[in-house]
Protein backbone atom coordinates (compact mmCIF):
# COMPACT_ATOMS: atom_id res chain seq x y z
CA UNK A 1 0.00 0.00 0.00
CA UNK A 2 2.58 2.27 1.12
CA UNK A 3 4.88 1.22 -1.67
CA UNK A 4 1.36 1.80 -3.95
CA UNK A 5 1.47 5.73 -3.19
CA UNK A 6 5.14 5.92 -2.91
CA UNK A 7 5.48 4.77 -7.06
CA UNK A 8 2.48 7.02 -7.64
CA UNK A 9 4.00 10.06 -6.38
CA UNK A 10 7.13 8.92 -8.00
CA UNK A 11 5.62 9.22 -11.12
CA UNK A 12 3.95 12.64 -10.83
CA UNK A 13 7.11 13.47 -9.97
CA UNK A 14 8.90 12.52 -12.93
CA UNK A 15 6.09 13.02 -15.22
CA UNK A 16 7.47 16.55 -16.19
CA UNK A 17 10.58 15.90 -16.52
CA UNK A 18 9.28 13.10 -19.48
CA UNK A 19 7.25 15.57 -20.90
CA UNK A 20 10.06 17.84 -21.07
CA UNK A 21 11.96 15.05 -22.59
CA UNK A 22 9.08 14.32 -25.09
CA UNK A 23 8.46 17.47 -26.35
CA UNK A 24 12.14 18.64 -26.81
CA UNK A 25 12.07 15.57 -29.72
CA UNK A 26 9.05 16.16 -31.44
CA UNK A 27 8.76 17.94 -34.88
CA UNK A 28 7.26 21.49 -34.78
CA UNK A 29 3.61 20.31 -35.79
CA UNK A 30 3.59 17.28 -33.28
CA UNK A 31 3.86 19.36 -30.02
CA UNK A 32 -0.25 20.52 -30.74
CA UNK A 33 -1.38 16.95 -31.20
CA UNK A 34 -4.32 15.57 -28.99
CA UNK A 35 -3.76 13.16 -27.81
CA UNK A 36 0.05 13.77 -26.89
CA UNK A 37 2.78 10.95 -28.56
CA UNK A 38 4.63 10.41 -25.56
CA UNK A 39 7.49 8.63 -27.58
CA UNK A 40 7.30 11.27 -30.37
CA UNK A 41 7.54 9.52 -34.18
CA UNK A 42 9.42 10.37 -35.91
CA UNK A 43 12.16 11.40 -33.25
CA UNK A 44 13.71 14.54 -33.76
CA UNK A 45 17.42 14.97 -32.39
CA UNK A 46 17.57 17.99 -34.73
CA UNK A 47 15.94 20.15 -32.45
CA UNK A 48 18.85 20.39 -29.95
CA UNK A 49 21.04 21.68 -32.72
CA UNK A 50 18.93 24.61 -33.94
CA UNK A 51 17.80 25.31 -30.11
CA UNK A 52 21.52 25.43 -29.48
CA UNK A 53 22.41 27.82 -32.71
CA UNK A 54 19.03 30.05 -32.02
CA UNK A 55 20.13 30.83 -28.47
CA UNK A 56 23.79 31.47 -29.16
CA UNK A 57 24.92 28.55 -27.78
CA UNK A 58 28.53 28.69 -27.56
CA UNK A 59 28.91 32.18 -26.45
CA UNK A 60 26.35 32.01 -23.49
CA UNK A 61 27.57 28.65 -22.82
CA UNK A 62 30.76 29.73 -22.51
CA UNK A 63 29.35 32.81 -20.42
CA UNK A 64 27.88 30.43 -17.59
CA UNK A 65 30.66 28.04 -17.27
CA UNK A 66 33.20 30.73 -16.86
CA UNK A 67 31.10 32.53 -14.13
CA UNK A 68 30.03 29.33 -12.51
CA UNK A 69 33.87 27.68 -12.55
CA UNK A 70 35.58 30.96 -11.31
CA UNK A 71 32.45 31.88 -8.51
CA UNK A 72 33.39 28.24 -7.19
CA UNK A 73 37.27 28.55 -7.25
CA UNK A 74 35.96 32.42 -5.34
CA UNK A 75 33.72 30.59 -2.89
CA UNK A 76 36.00 27.76 -1.93
CA UNK A 77 39.27 29.97 -0.95
CA UNK A 78 37.28 32.52 0.63
CA UNK A 79 34.86 30.43 2.79
CA UNK A 80 37.33 28.04 3.72
CA UNK A 81 40.17 30.95 4.73
CA UNK A 82 37.85 32.96 6.38
CA UNK A 83 36.72 30.01 8.22
CA UNK A 84 40.05 29.00 9.16
CA UNK A 85 40.63 32.61 10.50
CA UNK A 86 37.46 31.94 13.08
CA UNK A 87 38.19 28.09 13.75
CA UNK A 88 41.57 27.76 14.33
CA UNK A 89 43.29 31.03 14.91
CA UNK A 90 43.26 32.49 18.78
CA UNK A 91 42.72 36.36 18.61
CA UNK A 92 40.85 37.90 20.78
CA UNK A 93 37.42 39.29 20.11
CA UNK A 94 37.02 36.32 17.54
CA UNK A 95 34.09 34.94 18.34
CA UNK A 96 32.04 38.40 18.66
CA UNK A 97 32.95 39.42 15.50
CA UNK A 98 31.84 35.98 14.12
CA UNK A 99 28.10 36.78 15.18
CA UNK A 100 28.47 39.53 12.50
CA UNK A 101 29.70 36.45 9.98
CA UNK A 102 25.83 35.38 11.12
CA UNK A 103 24.32 38.79 11.12
CA UNK A 104 24.43 38.45 6.79
CA UNK A 105 22.40 35.40 6.91
CA UNK A 106 19.69 37.65 8.16
CA UNK A 107 19.52 39.91 5.65
CA UNK A 108 17.43 39.05 2.31
CA UNK A 109 19.89 39.79 -0.71
CA UNK A 110 17.23 42.51 -2.05
CA UNK A 111 18.18 45.04 0.75
CA UNK A 112 21.80 45.23 -0.37
CA UNK A 113 21.15 44.57 -4.49
CA UNK A 114 20.21 48.42 -5.31
CA UNK A 115 23.26 49.79 -3.66
CA UNK A 116 25.33 47.26 -5.09
CA UNK A 117 23.99 47.93 -8.83
CA UNK A 118 24.79 51.49 -8.50
CA UNK A 119 28.47 50.76 -7.03
CA UNK A 120 29.09 48.29 -9.79
CA UNK A 121 27.60 51.08 -12.40
CA UNK A 122 30.07 53.69 -11.13
CA UNK A 123 32.92 51.08 -11.34
CA UNK A 124 32.25 50.49 -15.20
CA UNK A 125 31.69 46.48 -13.99
CA UNK A 126 27.39 46.72 -15.25
CA UNK A 127 27.16 44.62 -18.51
CA UNK A 128 30.33 42.56 -17.81
CA UNK A 129 30.44 39.40 -15.77
CA UNK A 130 32.70 40.83 -13.09
CA UNK A 131 29.36 42.02 -10.85
CA UNK A 132 28.66 37.96 -10.67
CA UNK A 133 32.13 36.39 -9.62
CA UNK A 134 33.88 38.92 -7.68
CA UNK A 135 31.07 38.55 -4.59
CA UNK A 136 32.21 34.88 -4.38
CA UNK A 137 35.59 35.85 -3.08
CA UNK A 138 34.31 37.72 -0.30
CA UNK A 139 32.83 34.25 0.93
CA UNK A 140 29.10 33.19 1.49
CA UNK A 141 27.94 33.93 5.07
CA UNK A 142 26.54 30.59 4.78
CA UNK A 143 29.12 28.50 3.26
CA UNK A 144 31.59 30.13 6.31
CA UNK A 145 29.61 29.05 9.08
CA UNK A 146 29.43 25.64 7.35
CA UNK A 147 33.04 24.91 6.73
CA UNK A 148 33.71 26.93 10.46
CA UNK A 149 31.81 23.73 11.90
CA UNK A 150 33.19 20.87 9.90
CA UNK A 151 37.12 22.81 11.00
CA UNK A 152 35.64 22.89 14.57
CA UNK A 153 35.46 19.16 14.27
CA UNK A 154 39.26 18.65 13.45
CA UNK A 155 41.41 18.35 16.50
CA UNK A 156 43.45 20.67 17.66
CA UNK A 157 46.32 18.59 17.98
CA UNK A 158 46.69 18.28 14.57
CA UNK A 159 47.78 21.87 14.61
CA UNK A 160 50.36 21.13 17.18
CA UNK A 161 51.81 18.21 15.71
CA UNK A 162 52.25 20.50 12.81
CA UNK A 163 53.87 23.32 13.92
CA UNK A 164 56.47 21.16 15.91
CA UNK A 165 56.89 20.17 12.20
CA UNK A 166 57.53 23.71 11.34
CA UNK A 167 54.25 24.55 9.62
CA UNK A 168 52.77 28.34 10.12
CA UNK A 169 49.42 29.07 10.16
CA UNK A 170 48.80 29.10 6.22
CA UNK A 171 51.16 25.66 5.78
CA UNK A 172 48.49 24.04 8.18
CA UNK A 173 45.73 25.47 6.80
CA UNK A 174 46.97 24.40 3.05
CA UNK A 175 48.53 21.22 4.01
CA UNK A 176 46.75 19.83 6.83
CA UNK A 177 43.18 21.15 7.29
CA UNK A 178 41.94 21.03 3.75
CA UNK A 179 42.70 17.90 2.92
CA UNK A 180 41.01 16.71 5.63
CA UNK A 181 37.95 18.81 4.51
CA UNK A 182 36.91 17.16 1.55
CA UNK A 183 33.60 16.14 2.65
CA UNK A 184 32.71 20.16 3.43
CA UNK A 185 34.56 21.78 0.28
CA UNK A 186 32.33 19.43 -2.22
CA UNK A 187 28.90 20.58 -0.57
CA UNK A 188 30.51 24.19 -1.09
CA UNK A 189 31.88 23.57 -4.42
CA UNK A 190 28.32 22.35 -5.53
CA UNK A 191 25.79 24.56 -3.96
CA UNK A 192 27.84 26.97 -5.70
CA UNK A 193 28.10 25.38 -8.53
CA UNK A 194 24.17 25.25 -8.33
CA UNK A 195 23.34 28.59 -7.07
CA UNK A 196 25.80 30.00 -9.98
CA UNK A 197 24.53 28.11 -12.70
CA UNK A 198 20.91 28.96 -12.40
CA UNK A 199 20.98 31.91 -11.24
CA UNK A 200 18.35 34.35 -12.50
CA UNK A 201 18.35 37.96 -11.26
CA UNK A 202 21.75 38.93 -10.96
CA UNK A 203 22.22 38.30 -14.92
CA UNK A 204 19.05 39.74 -15.53
CA UNK A 205 20.23 43.27 -13.76
CA UNK A 206 23.54 42.91 -14.59
CA UNK A 207 24.32 41.89 -17.97
CA UNK A 208 22.80 43.85 -21.22
CA UNK A 209 24.00 42.96 -24.25
CA UNK A 210 22.99 39.36 -25.75
CA UNK A 211 27.30 38.61 -25.58
CA UNK A 212 27.02 38.59 -22.75
CA UNK A 213 24.33 36.34 -21.54
CA UNK A 214 24.31 33.44 -19.50
CA UNK A 215 22.08 30.11 -20.05
CA UNK A 216 19.47 31.55 -18.00
CA UNK A 217 18.63 34.60 -19.98
CA UNK A 218 19.33 33.39 -23.12
CA UNK A 219 16.64 30.56 -22.59
CA UNK A 220 14.11 34.03 -22.08
CA UNK A 221 14.87 34.86 -25.66
CA UNK A 222 12.89 32.25 -27.13
CA UNK A 223 9.73 33.37 -25.73
CA UNK A 224 10.92 37.05 -26.86
CA UNK A 225 12.07 36.44 -30.66
CA UNK A 226 9.53 34.48 -31.74
CA UNK A 227 6.43 34.88 -32.65
CA UNK A 228 4.43 31.96 -30.99
CA UNK A 229 6.26 30.23 -28.40
CA UNK A 230 8.54 27.01 -30.00
CA UNK A 231 7.82 24.71 -27.23
CA UNK A 232 9.90 21.40 -28.79
CA UNK A 233 13.09 23.67 -29.29
CA UNK A 234 12.51 25.21 -26.00
CA UNK A 235 12.28 22.22 -24.50
CA UNK A 236 15.08 21.21 -25.84
CA UNK A 237 16.79 24.32 -24.69
CA UNK A 238 15.18 23.99 -21.17
CA UNK A 239 16.77 20.47 -20.91
CA UNK A 240 19.95 20.90 -21.87
CA UNK A 241 20.64 23.72 -19.55
CA UNK A 242 19.01 21.26 -16.72
CA UNK A 243 21.25 18.32 -17.68
CA UNK A 244 24.53 19.21 -16.26
CA UNK A 245 23.04 19.74 -12.91
CA UNK A 246 20.94 16.27 -13.14
CA UNK A 247 24.25 14.68 -14.27
CA UNK A 248 25.95 16.55 -10.97
CA UNK A 249 23.67 14.99 -8.87
CA UNK A 250 23.88 11.32 -10.08
CA UNK A 251 27.79 11.39 -10.08
CA UNK A 252 27.94 13.48 -6.44
CA UNK A 253 24.69 12.46 -4.37
CA UNK A 254 26.43 11.99 -1.04
CA UNK A 255 27.63 15.56 -0.83
CA UNK A 256 24.06 16.96 -2.44
CA UNK A 257 22.15 14.98 0.64
CA UNK A 258 24.78 15.91 3.10
CA UNK A 259 24.62 19.53 1.69
CA UNK A 260 20.63 19.71 1.99
CA UNK A 261 20.69 17.97 5.32
CA UNK A 262 23.39 19.92 6.94
CA UNK A 263 22.08 22.65 5.58
CA UNK A 264 18.37 22.68 4.80
CA UNK A 265 18.67 24.96 1.81
CA UNK A 266 17.44 24.38 -1.58
CA UNK A 267 20.79 24.29 -4.29
CA UNK B 1 31.88 51.21 16.58
CA UNK B 2 34.37 49.70 19.42
CA UNK B 3 36.61 48.54 16.33
CA UNK B 4 39.49 51.47 16.93
CA UNK B 5 39.63 50.70 20.34
CA UNK B 6 39.81 47.01 19.67
CA UNK B 7 42.30 47.27 17.11
CA UNK B 8 44.76 49.39 19.32
CA UNK B 9 44.07 46.99 21.91
CA UNK B 10 46.54 44.58 19.59
CA UNK B 11 49.47 47.14 20.00
CA UNK B 12 50.04 46.10 24.07
CA UNK B 13 50.19 41.98 22.93
CA UNK B 14 53.33 40.04 23.06
CA UNK B 15 54.65 39.49 20.03
CA UNK B 16 53.52 36.08 19.56
CA UNK B 17 50.07 36.95 20.32
CA UNK B 18 50.20 39.89 18.08
CA UNK B 19 51.16 37.49 15.29
CA UNK B 20 47.94 35.49 16.04
CA UNK B 21 46.12 38.57 15.85
CA UNK B 22 47.89 39.36 12.62
CA UNK B 23 47.28 36.35 11.15
CA UNK B 24 43.38 36.33 12.09
CA UNK B 25 42.69 39.20 10.10
CA UNK B 26 45.38 37.77 7.48
CA UNK B 27 42.85 34.98 7.36
CA UNK B 28 39.23 36.36 7.24
CA UNK B 29 40.30 39.69 5.65
CA UNK B 30 38.20 38.65 2.37
CA UNK B 31 35.33 38.54 4.20
CA UNK B 32 36.05 41.45 6.29
CA UNK B 33 37.17 43.60 2.74
CA UNK B 34 34.49 41.95 0.68
CA UNK B 35 31.45 42.42 2.86
CA UNK B 36 32.37 45.52 3.53
CA UNK B 37 32.17 46.40 0.07
CA UNK B 38 29.48 44.65 -0.39
CA UNK B 39 26.86 43.85 2.59
CA UNK B 40 27.74 46.22 5.19
CA UNK B 41 28.05 49.44 2.92
CA UNK B 42 25.54 48.55 0.88
CA UNK B 43 22.92 48.05 3.89
CA UNK B 44 24.02 51.52 5.18
CA UNK B 45 23.72 53.24 1.22
CA UNK B 46 20.15 51.29 1.07
CA UNK B 47 18.80 52.65 4.31
CA UNK B 48 19.64 56.59 3.00
CA UNK B 49 18.33 55.91 -0.69
CA UNK B 50 15.12 54.70 0.55
CA UNK B 51 14.69 58.30 2.11
CA UNK B 52 15.69 59.99 -1.03
CA UNK B 53 14.89 60.23 -4.62
CA UNK B 54 16.79 58.57 -6.93
CA UNK B 55 16.97 57.62 -10.77
CA UNK B 56 20.89 56.52 -11.14
CA UNK B 57 21.45 59.59 -13.34
CA UNK B 58 20.64 62.82 -11.79
CA UNK B 59 22.43 62.62 -7.46
CA UNK B 60 19.71 61.36 -4.63
CA UNK B 61 17.86 63.88 -3.91
CA UNK B 62 16.71 63.54 0.10
CA UNK B 63 12.47 63.11 0.43
CA UNK B 64 12.40 62.20 3.61
CA UNK B 65 9.67 59.22 4.39
CA UNK B 66 7.61 59.70 1.22
CA UNK B 67 8.63 56.91 -0.45
CA UNK B 68 7.36 55.28 2.42
CA UNK B 69 4.06 56.93 2.49
CA UNK B 70 4.05 56.49 -1.05
CA UNK B 71 4.31 52.98 -0.68
CA UNK B 72 1.19 52.81 1.95
CA UNK B 73 -0.98 54.66 -0.27
CA UNK B 74 -0.06 52.61 -3.37
CA UNK B 75 -2.61 50.32 -4.96
CA UNK B 76 -0.22 47.86 -6.53
CA UNK B 77 1.91 47.30 -2.73
CA UNK B 78 -1.05 46.00 -1.58
CA UNK B 79 -1.66 43.95 -4.48
CA UNK B 80 1.72 42.64 -4.48
CA UNK B 81 1.36 41.68 -1.00
CA UNK B 82 -1.81 40.14 -1.19
CA UNK B 83 -0.23 38.02 -3.66
CA UNK B 84 2.55 36.94 -1.74
CA UNK B 85 0.58 36.22 1.20
CA UNK B 86 -1.54 34.28 -0.59
CA UNK B 87 0.85 32.26 -2.45
CA UNK B 88 3.21 31.88 1.18
CA UNK B 89 -0.50 30.61 2.81
CA UNK B 90 -0.76 27.93 0.21
CA UNK B 91 2.66 26.83 -0.52
CA UNK B 92 4.01 26.38 3.25
CA UNK B 93 1.73 24.58 5.03
CA UNK B 94 1.29 22.17 1.54
CA UNK B 95 4.83 21.44 1.44
CA UNK B 96 5.68 20.84 4.86
CA UNK B 97 2.83 18.77 5.14
CA UNK B 98 3.90 16.75 1.51
CA UNK B 99 7.33 16.45 2.48
CA UNK B 100 6.41 14.89 5.74
CA UNK B 101 4.06 12.52 4.30
CA UNK B 102 6.43 11.43 1.85
CA UNK B 103 9.25 11.02 4.25
CA UNK B 104 7.02 8.86 6.43
CA UNK B 105 6.21 6.59 3.83
CA UNK B 106 9.56 6.40 3.06
CA UNK B 107 10.71 5.83 6.38
CA UNK B 108 8.46 2.57 6.47
CA UNK B 109 11.37 0.45 5.35
CA UNK B 110 9.82 0.35 1.75
CA UNK B 111 12.24 -1.73 -0.49
CA UNK B 112 13.90 0.94 -2.68
CA UNK B 113 14.38 3.54 -0.53
CA UNK B 114 17.66 5.51 -2.15
CA UNK B 115 15.70 5.48 -5.66
CA UNK B 116 12.61 6.72 -4.47
CA UNK B 117 14.63 9.32 -2.24
CA UNK B 118 16.94 10.40 -5.45
CA UNK B 119 13.69 10.71 -7.91
CA UNK B 120 11.79 13.00 -5.37
CA UNK B 121 14.73 15.06 -5.24
CA UNK B 122 15.29 15.01 -8.59
CA UNK B 123 13.40 18.16 -9.21
CA UNK B 124 15.71 19.86 -6.19
CA UNK B 125 18.28 20.06 -8.56
CA UNK B 126 16.84 21.50 -10.96
CA UNK B 127 15.75 25.20 -10.73
CA UNK B 128 15.56 28.92 -12.01
CA UNK B 129 14.56 29.77 -15.91
CA UNK B 130 14.35 25.92 -17.60
CA UNK B 131 11.86 24.96 -14.89
CA UNK B 132 9.90 27.79 -14.80
CA UNK B 133 9.82 27.52 -18.69
CA UNK B 134 8.66 23.74 -18.45
CA UNK B 135 5.91 24.93 -16.33
CA UNK B 136 4.48 27.33 -18.33
CA UNK B 137 4.72 24.54 -21.20
CA UNK B 138 2.66 21.67 -18.49
CA UNK B 139 -0.09 24.70 -17.50
CA UNK B 140 -0.46 25.59 -21.46
CA UNK B 141 -4.22 25.54 -21.76
CA UNK B 142 -4.86 23.84 -24.81
CA UNK B 143 -1.68 21.81 -25.07
CA UNK B 144 -0.10 21.57 -22.11
CA UNK B 145 0.28 18.29 -19.54
CA UNK B 146 -2.19 19.14 -16.60
CA UNK B 147 -5.33 20.18 -18.88
CA UNK B 148 -5.02 17.41 -21.66
CA UNK B 149 -4.18 15.10 -18.32
CA UNK B 150 -7.48 16.61 -16.90
CA UNK B 151 -9.79 15.81 -20.30
CA UNK B 152 -8.32 12.27 -20.91
CA UNK B 153 -8.49 10.68 -17.51
CA UNK B 154 -11.41 13.03 -15.55
CA UNK B 155 -13.60 14.70 -18.34
CA UNK B 156 -13.09 17.94 -16.87
CA UNK B 157 -12.16 21.11 -19.36
CA UNK B 158 -9.38 22.66 -17.28
CA UNK B 159 -8.39 26.08 -16.72
CA UNK B 160 -6.73 28.48 -18.54
CA UNK B 161 -4.14 28.55 -15.35
CA UNK B 162 -1.24 30.97 -15.79
CA UNK B 163 -3.85 33.28 -17.84
CA UNK B 164 -6.63 32.53 -15.55
CA UNK B 165 -6.67 35.66 -12.72
CA UNK B 166 -7.99 32.92 -9.91
CA UNK B 167 -5.93 30.07 -11.19
CA UNK B 168 -2.42 31.68 -11.38
CA UNK B 169 -1.42 31.76 -7.84
CA UNK B 170 -2.73 27.90 -7.44
CA UNK B 171 -0.48 27.29 -10.64
CA UNK B 172 2.44 28.93 -8.46
CA UNK B 173 1.85 26.68 -5.46
CA UNK B 174 1.02 23.42 -7.48
CA UNK B 175 4.88 24.19 -9.22
CA UNK B 176 6.47 25.19 -5.92
CA UNK B 177 4.96 21.37 -4.56
CA UNK B 178 7.24 19.77 -7.55
CA UNK B 179 9.99 20.87 -4.76
CA UNK B 180 9.06 18.95 -1.89
CA UNK B 181 12.37 16.70 -2.11
CA UNK B 182 14.44 19.35 -0.27
CA UNK B 183 11.93 19.63 3.02
CA UNK B 184 11.78 15.63 2.37
CA UNK B 185 15.21 14.76 2.84
CA UNK B 186 15.33 16.85 5.94
CA UNK B 187 12.53 15.20 7.29
CA UNK B 188 13.98 11.37 6.40
CA UNK B 189 17.09 12.42 8.48
CA UNK B 190 15.15 13.72 11.34
CA UNK B 191 13.03 10.22 11.00
CA UNK B 192 16.07 8.43 11.06
CA UNK B 193 17.15 9.92 13.94
CA UNK B 194 14.23 8.68 16.21
CA UNK B 195 15.47 5.72 18.55
CA UNK B 196 13.63 2.62 17.43
CA UNK B 197 13.32 1.45 21.58
CA UNK B 198 10.30 4.37 21.53
CA UNK B 199 8.13 2.45 19.14
CA UNK B 200 9.17 -1.08 20.29
CA UNK B 201 8.12 0.08 23.64
CA UNK B 202 5.11 1.66 21.96
CA UNK B 203 3.83 -1.66 20.66
CA UNK B 204 4.20 -3.33 23.68
CA UNK B 205 1.66 -1.34 25.28
CA UNK B 206 -0.28 -1.91 22.04
CA UNK B 207 -0.24 1.02 19.78
CA UNK B 208 -0.66 0.99 16.26
CA UNK B 209 0.88 2.45 12.97
CA UNK B 210 -1.52 5.66 13.42
CA UNK B 211 -0.68 5.92 17.37
CA UNK B 212 2.79 5.24 16.61
CA UNK B 213 2.85 8.42 14.10
CA UNK B 214 0.76 10.67 16.30
CA UNK B 215 2.65 10.38 19.51
CA UNK B 216 6.11 9.33 19.11
CA UNK B 217 7.03 10.54 15.69
CA UNK B 218 4.96 13.78 15.37
CA UNK B 219 6.20 15.48 18.62
CA UNK B 220 10.10 14.19 17.78
CA UNK B 221 9.91 15.67 14.33
CA UNK B 222 8.01 18.93 15.42
CA UNK B 223 11.64 20.73 15.18
CA UNK B 224 12.39 20.04 11.91
CA UNK B 225 8.79 20.98 10.94
CA UNK B 226 9.27 23.92 12.12
CA UNK B 227 12.89 24.52 10.92
CA UNK B 228 11.50 23.70 7.65
CA UNK B 229 7.87 25.88 7.63
CA UNK B 230 10.77 28.92 8.64
CA UNK B 231 12.96 28.31 5.43
CA UNK B 232 10.28 27.58 3.48
CA UNK B 233 8.35 30.78 4.81
CA UNK B 234 11.48 33.03 3.70
CA UNK B 235 11.85 31.57 0.37
CA UNK B 236 8.36 32.24 -1.10
CA UNK B 237 8.29 35.64 0.30
CA UNK B 238 11.35 36.74 -2.19
CA UNK B 239 9.45 34.47 -5.07
CA UNK B 240 10.93 36.11 -8.50
CA UNK B 241 12.04 33.79 -11.37
CA UNK B 242 8.31 32.07 -11.86
CA UNK B 243 6.72 35.32 -11.73
CA UNK B 244 8.92 37.26 -13.93
CA UNK B 245 9.23 34.29 -16.73
CA UNK B 246 5.62 33.05 -16.31
CA UNK B 247 3.49 35.91 -16.21
CA UNK B 248 5.09 39.12 -15.62
CA UNK B 249 3.05 39.22 -12.85
CA UNK B 250 -0.32 39.18 -14.94
CA UNK B 251 -2.74 38.67 -15.70
CA UNK B 252 -4.10 41.99 -13.96
CA UNK B 253 -1.59 41.53 -11.91
CA UNK B 254 -2.83 38.78 -10.42
CA UNK B 255 0.45 36.94 -9.99
CA UNK B 256 2.33 40.31 -9.29
CA UNK B 257 4.64 39.03 -6.34
CA UNK B 258 6.44 41.37 -3.97
CA UNK B 259 9.75 41.56 -5.62
CA UNK B 260 8.49 41.44 -9.01
CA UNK B 261 7.07 44.93 -8.01
CA UNK B 262 11.03 46.02 -6.30
CA UNK B 263 12.22 44.52 -9.44
CA UNK B 264 10.00 46.55 -11.67
CA UNK B 265 10.50 49.79 -9.53
CA UNK B 266 14.06 49.58 -9.31
CA UNK B 267 15.29 48.15 -12.88
CA UNK B 268 12.38 49.23 -15.48
CA UNK B 269 10.90 52.60 -14.17
CA UNK B 270 14.76 53.16 -12.11
CA UNK B 271 13.16 54.60 -8.92
CA UNK B 272 15.85 53.00 -6.84
CA UNK B 273 14.91 55.21 -3.42
CA UNK B 274 10.99 53.99 -3.40
CA UNK B 275 12.45 50.66 -4.70
CA UNK B 276 15.17 50.51 -1.46
CA UNK B 277 12.55 51.13 0.85
CA UNK B 278 10.09 48.10 -0.44
CA UNK B 279 13.36 46.07 0.46
CA UNK B 280 13.38 47.31 3.68
CA UNK B 281 9.94 46.55 4.41
CA UNK B 282 10.41 42.86 2.74
CA UNK B 283 13.21 42.79 5.39
CA UNK B 284 10.95 43.98 7.79
CA UNK B 285 7.96 41.45 7.49
CA UNK B 286 10.33 38.36 7.16
CA UNK B 287 11.81 39.61 10.16
CA UNK B 288 8.54 39.79 11.84
CA UNK B 289 7.17 36.78 10.49
CA UNK B 290 10.10 34.62 11.59
CA UNK B 291 9.77 36.23 15.32
CA UNK B 292 6.21 35.21 15.23
CA UNK B 293 7.37 31.74 14.34
CA UNK B 294 9.72 31.54 16.55
CA UNK B 295 7.09 32.97 19.46
CA UNK B 296 4.45 30.35 18.58
CA UNK B 297 6.78 27.61 18.02
CA UNK B 298 6.68 27.82 22.08
CA UNK B 299 3.29 25.94 22.11
CA UNK B 300 3.28 23.22 19.98
CA UNK B 301 7.68 22.55 18.83
CA UNK B 302 8.82 19.94 21.06
CA UNK B 303 12.80 20.04 22.49
CA UNK B 304 14.21 17.22 24.06
CA UNK B 305 16.44 18.79 27.31
CA UNK B 306 19.67 16.88 27.78
CA UNK B 307 20.36 15.24 30.56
Amino acid sequence: MGLLVVALGAALVLAPLLWMLSTSLKAEGMVMLIPPQWIPDPIRWRNYFDAFEFMNGITVYRNTITVTAVSMVGQLLASTLVAFGFSRVQAPGRDKLFILVLAGLMLPYQVTLIPQFSLFRKMGWVDTLLPLVVPAFAGGPFFIFLVRQFFLSIPLEMDDAARIDGCGYFGIYWRIILPLSRPVLGVVAIQTFMNQWNDFMRPLIFLHSSRNYTVALALRSFTADYGMTPWHLLMAASLTALVPCIVLFFMAQRYFIQGIVVTGMKG
Amino acid sequence: MSTVGWLTRGLGMSASRRRNWIAFFLFISPWLIGHAIFTWGPIVVSAWLSLTEYDLVNSPTFVGLDNYKELFLSRLFWQSLKVTFYYTFGAVPLSVMGALSVATLLNQKIPGLSLWRTVFYLPVVTSGVAVALLWSWIFQPSYGLVNIALYEVFGIQGPAWFFDESWAIPAFIIMSLWGIGGPMLIYLAGLQGIPTQLYEAAEIDGATGIHKFRHITLPLITPVIFYNAVMSLIGSFQVFTQSFVITQGGPNYASYFYVLYLYQNAFQYFRMGYASALAWILFCIILVATIVMFRLSNRWVYYETVG
